[in-house]
């Protein structure tokens, strides 16, 4: 970002970067940005509260008093991303005779059709529709008892799209059943990995193609690093 | 540490470019000023093209989209807030407001999205496609842009 800031500003733009990485914004020093240290991938701080939005674009259009830079300021508010799994219900064993997590992203598929429905678009789709979800994850936990993963039949032979394909499937179904204040910034990923057969079945097919020799790249980005 | 603060620790050491006398605009009054939205959140409209894996591209979203689709390849941050609100990543209905109240002159037509994981060195996006979305948006007649990070 700050380094389109620079790029922007060079044609004529006047900039403003809500910066998330501090030390970054220090270094490729854009022109004008208000740090912001809230949950990545939330720049703007809090879902659902214009109110908060608004003062953060108020603090982001000061800066534009300025008359030289650069100029890198401080948002007072800091929100941690909380690290505590949401709280949100999980359908009950349904069909024993297949493994877990497939029957399990079965039991989900209401709670994304309404999500779907009501946000009318969804992020799923890289490398599969939501119908292929279940399969998916049954390729995964195949691989995770031993089967090479180059020849388990992967939607796109992509093992970073599909792991995507099916976080999304499931963080958008989850957000129809949370109890309770909405998630926090690390609130949903700790529920995927540390609380569904889904995210349990990701970890074990990563595991074991780190384990059999599988490339960095191919299993490293399946989760977030620090899994 | 949480994967936040992990991702932050990490991301301060990776190289960065420097820019030896950069520009500065004296931008126009606030209030009569056309704004854009950046973003490297890699949103693109649910017709549009996708992003691909180290994609050094932008789409343009226009105005009136909300139908949008998070694109970006990293597992490392969160995915969910722009889902419950898409105005946490891209303030598009925050700027519809600020226009209407006058405190910004109007919300530009058509706004840009960047994939933020970008290649170390970052050259396409500085020298290529950087360069062609501020073009657009020049076209457009944007005074002002905000850019957020993802």
């Amino acid at each position: 970002m700050s380094v389109l800031a620079h790029v922007f500003e060079a044609a004529g733009i006047a900039t403003i970067v809500l910066s998330s990485i501090r030390e970054m914004a220090v270094k490729v020093a854009p022109p004008r940005a208000l740090h912001c240290e809230f949950p990545l991938g939330r720049p703007l701080g809090r879902p659902l509260d214009p109110e908060f939005q608004h003062d953060v674009l108020a603090r982001a259009f000061a800066l534009l008093n300025e008359t030289s830079g650069p100029v890198l300021v401080d948002h007072p508010e800091v929100i941690e991303a909380d690290d505590q799994p949401v709280s949100c219900s999980l359908p009950p064993r349904f069909d024993p005779s297949l493994p877990p997590s497939v029957d399990e992203a079965r039991g989900l598929r209401k709670a994304y059709d309404r999500a779907l429905a009501k946000r009318g678009v969804t992020s799923v789709g890289r490398v599969m529709s939501a119908d292929e979800v279940p399969n998916a994850l049954g390729m995964l936990h195949a691989i995770a008892n031993g089967q090479d993963w180059t020849t388990a039949g992967l939607p796109g032979g992509n093992t970073i799209a599909v792991c995507h394909d099916i976080r999304t499937y499931y963080e958008e179904a989850a957000l129809e059943l949370v109890d309770g204040p909405l998630p926090g910034g690390r609130a949903m990923e700790d529920w995927f990995f540390d609380r569904t057969e889904a995210g349990a079945t990701v970890l074990a097919a990563r595991a074991a193609i780190r384990d059999s020799g599988g490339k960095f790249p191919i299993w490293f980005y399946m989760t977030p690093g620090q899994r | 540490m949480n994967g936040d603060q992990m991702m932050r620790a990490h991301s301060a050491t990776l190289p960065a470019p420097e820019f030896a006398n950069p520009a500065w605009v004296t931008p126009v009054e606030l209030a009569k000023a056309t704004v854009a939205i950046v973003t490297s959140a890699a949103l693109h409209a649910s017709d549009d093209e996708g992003f691909t894996a180290g994609d050094t591209g932008y789409r343009l979203i226009d105005s009136s989209r909300r139908d949008l689709v998070l694109g970006h390849w990293s597992p490392n941050f969160d995915h969910t807030g722009v889902k419950m609100d898409l105005n946490v990543v891209y303030p598009i209905d925050r700027l519809e407001e600020l226009a209407q109240r006058g405190v910004i002159g109007a919300v530009a037509p058509r706004h840009v999205s960047f994939a933020g994981n970008q290649p170390d060195d970052v050259a396409t996006i500085r020298l290529d496609t950087g360069p062609a979305a501020a073009a657009a948006l020049r076209q457009d007649g944007v005074d002002i842009v905000i850019l957020t990070p993802v």
